[in-house]
């Protein structure tokens, strides 16, 4: 996401280093797909389960809720690229769909 | 006029000269069509198209996919000029087929999933970068001459 979508490093300008690969970036990515498990866990109340983290995007972070689609679609790249025979187009829109649930939760405190 | 570095020119090149259009375009048209099911009001004489399994094994959306990546080889040939090697297609989709234009980007975005999951640990996200902004480039000089 930092490298295909550039705009997204100005949240990140706190990190010596926003290299792929680097000791924050590696770090932070682990951290969100651990905040994307916790939706997982949640997923029939995803509003409920996410409450918390949305009043952190939201009035710590002030993330541009746009960028949590930037963020789905390049989810969706790594997983295509890590399990190319599982991530089937149904597979993909059923992920792609809960992604967009956890985009709209994760939006829910803003306004 | 865009400007491409040497590593964005040579990745592109390198991705279609590895890709097989006859396996890559039919998957990221039918991958557009499952995931973002309203693509399919422009396919209405396409036949059965009601389910996944219909429509990754429907020949007229395999047969339109590697019609649309072939479209693409305009682009690979001339990106200095994607702008003006498009207009005549613009014009199409945009007179003749009337697709809305935020549909480009869907099926871009599956395309380069499709191309991601073939291209393994070559497909770094620096090859990413270079794909998506080719495809960007195209995506806007499909939708120029809309009015």
């Amino acid at each position: 996401m930092l490298t295909v979508y550039p705009q997204t490093k100005t949240y990140f300008s706190h990190w010596s280093d926003l290299s792929i690969g680097s000791g924050p970036v590696k770090a932070h990515g682990k951290k969100v797909m651990g905040g994307v498990a916790d939706a997982v866990a949640s997923i029939d109340d995803l509003t409920g389960g996410l409450q918390a983290k949305s009043e952190l995007h939201a009035f710590k972070l002030r993330v541009d809720p746009a960028n949590f689609k930037t963020l789905s679609h390049c989810i969706n790249v790594v997983i295509a690229n890590m399990f190319p025979k599982d991530f089937t187009p149904e597979a993909h829109v059923s992920f792609d769909k809960f992604l967009a649930c956890v985009s709209l939760a994760l939006s829910d405190k803003y306004r | 006029m865009v400007e491409w570095t040497d590593f964005e020119r040579d990745t592109i090149q390198d991705i279609f000269s590895k890709i097989d259009y006859d396996t890559v375009g039919p998957a990221a048209l039918a991958r557009c069509l499952v995931v973002y099911p309203w693509c399919q009001r422009y396919f209405g004489n396409f036949g059965n198209l009601y389910n996944a399994a219909a429509i990754k094994s429907n020949p007229m959306v395999a047969k339109h996919g590697t019609t649309i990546l072939h479209g693409l080889d305009r682009a690979v040939k001339n990106m200095d000029d994607i702008k003006n090697t498009y207009a005549e297609l613009s014009v199409l989709h945009s007179e003749k087929l009337h697709v809305d234009p935020d549909n480009f980007k869907l099926l871009t975005d599956c395309l380069t999933i499709v191309v991601a999951g073939q291209m393994g640990k070559d497909f770094t996200g620096e090859v990413q970068a270079a794909f998506q902004k080719f495809l960007a480039v195209v995506v806007s000089s499909l939708g120029r001459q809309y009015h």
